[in-house]
């Protein structure tokens, strides 16, 4: 065994030594397997990075009401009635006897995007003054909440970053209403981020709304009691609604744009693999056949197979750990954080996210590099053994 | 031509590396193919907006409608050849996820709007004739198996018809094609009068309209014209080109189909990088041959040709069979999505791309090999027989 192991030892060391000799196609298949893998970090880091805002930053405590049969909060429309009969389900939170319930309106207004100079459909929430204690994830990082009553705005620093003319002091003209942006929101990266929020009743009137409203937000006690407060609103008569926990409802509205970004970068990695592949064994064959002097002469010294096998193996695992850790970096350093905006056709309206190379990401597009590495040197590493040593030596 | 055989046998020579080697040059094309396409629909069909029509918009933003009662003064303005409206209907076939676009229009208007809108003459009429008929996109009959005669359930969550439910009932009277390459195929038309007589409310509102110019040339002028016409009501309109109009939406999906641009470039340049590698590593292998070869009396031009044919047919072949095999796989296996994609092909351009792309994958990988072989000092090269 010990002999069995330093026989590996000085096979791969020698492969390793002469790899210079072999720079330039060795060099291709590294830059290959980085290439898949920095393409396909970068494609599935869109979808982590939408499904990390949308769903995974999503309150967990925090159920959302709509209309039942409503695709999401733009076609849902709902009354005072529903909310005064909403706000009799058991397990709503409280503070001093307060009832934390957020009955809120969700419109699209056209704000020009920095990049293009064009009108964006960006999303526009009417929330009454009891909303920031409902949704706690919500903080106001510059200026100040809006006024009741008053034209006035506070916007998510998403869209804000995305997005001109919503800068804190503006005046944004929509329809026949001018508004003040007075505030800034965050939310650690999650949906309210992307929006702009006034004063509820403010908005309905610049809407034509009347009283109506979209959607419902009820912080819960805690999430164990979101299946009762569920049962409760569905089995009443005289609402017809459906009920959802905010990350469960995000996580429907994200669904078909994270299959799709994902069905492209799986595609994309595994197409692109199988190319890095092909050049891989290209490389490997050619250095099994540049060394064929050198393995005849080892196994003519007593060498045994396996070692070589092993040696041209470990050999084109380390090109594919080379290019898997260079392609990870790169994505990293060219992907993560990066901010940007696009339609989700769910609510016809802006997300404003940024993408995320999750340590999962990186660390499977180091093992498919491995993976290509191993699969590029399997046929080369038994061509390598199956040498007849008399012809190989003959050559020399 | 009389040295094929001689080419083909140094093909066949290390069969392996050959088959390998066309695979690969097959992968990067079929993959530029079919991100082409992707990127299609990323554009999502801004290249076949109409030249001479508009699209009028609520100014505050499309969701909202418009007064019906505009029509008529839209219609009677100076240079406007014709008017037709259309709506949000928003459904879908009994669970959320079988959402697709469904529109209610003036039926003659519409397809006389559109005359991208393909279908035979005999649906056209049953469908005119029967006011619960609708005409489905290839696109959707597809996806749902849908077929002329079906009778279809909707879900609308925006409109209650006046039975206070939200399922509305459909004919399908026929199916409609894209008349041009990448015209949207992914909805559904249906009458406008049956939405208003059943809708429970919006009343004498219509989604948005799209406009004829005379002159396309005016395009920007009547557009001006128009707006300032409604300008100061409570019901401010937007009017732009069809192409801006979409051109609007490519840019609200934003940045998303600039990285996918990006993506496609870094993709293509690590395949090329890969083929052209193996492809020259091929050449360079046989240095010795080649200068066999040379000293038994083949010219330095012959050579060079030999090689260059070489890694051309390599790149032809596979170049050829991927960009086939993806318009194949584009063509009849139609949009990954089932339909939610509204444009799905490769473009003209990007297959005449493709071609080049092929000769240039082939001249390049072959030509560095070639000129090492083109330079080789019979002396230098024989030693290295030995």
């Amino acid at each position: 065994m010990n002999n069995w192991i330093t026989q590996v030892v000085t096979v791969t060391g020698m492969n390793i030594r002469s790899l210079p000799q072999r720079w330039g196609s060795t060099m291709v298949a590294v830059v290959g397997i980085a290439g898949v893998v920095m393409v396909m970090v970068g494609i599935l880091s869109i979808a982590a990075g939408l499904v990390d805002a949308m769903t995974d930053k999503a309150p967990k405590d925090i159920a959302i009401v709509l209309r039942a049969a409503s695709t999401g909060e733009m076609d849902s429309i709902m009354s005072r009635d529903d909310v005064t009969a909403i706000s009799e389900a058991p397990g709503i939170a409280r503070i001093d006897g307060k009832l934390l319930i957020s009955p809120e309106l969700f419109v699209i207004v056209d704000v020009l995007r920095r990049s293009t100079g064009t009108a964006s459909n960006v999303p526009m929430r009417g929330v009454d003054a009891n909303v920031l204690a409902v949704r706690d994830n919500v903080r106001i990082t510059e200026g100040r909440m809006f006024e009741a009553g008053l034209n006035e705005i506070i916007v998510g620093r998403g869209a804000q970053e995305i997005f001109e003319g919503i800068e804190l002091g503006d005046t944004p003209r929509w329809g026949n209403n001018t508004w003040t942006v007075v505030g800034v929101m965050e939310a650690d990266g999650g949906m309210p981020e992307s929006e702009i929020w006034a004063d509820v009743r403010v908005l309905q009137a610049a809407q034509n709304r009347g009283s109506t409203i979209q959607a419902v937000r009820v912080k819960l006690e805690s999430i164990d009691v979101f299946d009762s407060f569920k049962d409760f609103l569905t089995a009443d008569p005289r609402i017809n609604v459906s009920v959802k926990t905010e990350s469960e409802f995000y996580s429907e509205q994200s669904r078909f744009f994270s299959i799709f970004i994902n069905s492209i970068g799986i595609f994309v990695g595994v197409m692109m693999g199988l190319g890095a592949i092909f050049g891989a064994v290209n490389t490997m064959y050619t250095a099994v056949s540049a060394r064929t002097g050198e393995i005849a002469t080892l196994r003519a010294l007593g060498f045994g197979a396996s070692p070589v096998v092993f040696s041209v193996l470990v050999e084109s695992l380390l090109i594919g750990l080379a290019g898997g850790l260079i392609g990870a970096a790169l994505a990293y350093l060219i992907f993560n954080g990066f901010k940007i905006s696009t339609m989700n056709f769910q609510s016809f309206s802006q997300v404003t996210f940024s993408f995320a190379v999750t340590p999962a990401l990186l660390k499977s597009g180091v093992i498919y590099a491995l993976l290509m590495g191993f699969l590029g040197g399997f046929l080369p590493s038994i061509r390598a053994s199956r040498l007849s040593i008399s012809t190989a030596l003959r050559e020399l | 031509m009389k040295f094929l055989p001689l080419i083909w046998s140094s093909l066949a020579r290390k069969k392996v590396r050959t088959v390998f080697t066309l695979l690969s040059v097959f992968i990067a094309f079929l993959l530029f193919g079919y991100l082409s396409a992707i990127k299609a629909a990323f554009q999502g069909g801004v290249e076949i907006a109409g030249v001479d029509r508009l699209i009028m918009v609520h100014k505050m933003s499309l969701i909202n409608p418009l007064p019906f009662a505009y029509k008529r003064r839209i219609e009677t303005t100076e240079g406007i050849s014709a008017v037709t409206q259309a709506s949000w209907f928003g459904g879908y076939y009994q669970e959320q996820r079988n959402f697709f676009a469904q529109f209610p229009v003036d039926p003659q208007g519409y397809l006389d709007m559109y005359p991208e809108i393909s279908v035979s003459e005999e649906q056209k009429q049953a469908w005119f004739a029967d006011r619960g008929g609708a005409l489905i996109g290839r696109g959707i009959a597809n996806r749902f198996g849908w077929q002329p005669g079906d009778r279809i359930p909707l879900i609308s969550p925006i409109w209650r018809n006046k039975d206070g439910g939200n399922t509305w009932e459909f004919t399908i009277s026929g199916i409609f094609d894209a008349g041009v390459e990448g015209f949207d195929t992914s909805n559904m038309i249906f009458h406008h009068e049956y939405f208003d007589e059943g809708r429970a409310w919006g009343d004498g509102l219509v989604g948005w309209y799209i406009i004829r110019v005379d002159d396309p040339e005016r395009l920007q002028d009547k557009a001006k014209e128009l707006d300032a016409m409604f300008a100061n009501s409570p019901r401010e309109t937007k009017t732009t080109s069809e192409k801006e109009f979409l051109q609007g939406f490519v840019d609200q999906v934003g940045d998303i189909g600039a990285i996918f641009t990006a993506i496609i470039s870094v993709v293509l340049f690590t395949l090329f990088l890969i083929t052209g590698n193996t492809m020259a590593q091929s050449v360079r292998e046989r240095t010795a041959e080649l200068a066999v070869m040379k000293v038994v009396g083949f010219s330095r031009r012959r050579l060079l040709s030999m090689v260059l044919s070489e890694s051309m047919l390599v790149a032809v072949l596979g170049g050829g069979a991927g960009l086939g095999t993806a318009w194949l796989i584009v063509t009849t296996g139609g949009d990954p999505t089932n339909g939610f994609l509204p444009a799905f092909y490769i473009q003209t351009k990007d297959l005449v791309m493709g071609a080049l792309l092929v000769i240039g994958v082939g001249a390049v990988s072959g030509a560095l090999p070639a000129m090492q072989a083109y330079r080789l000092e019979n002396i230098v090269a024989l030693r290295k027989v030995a």
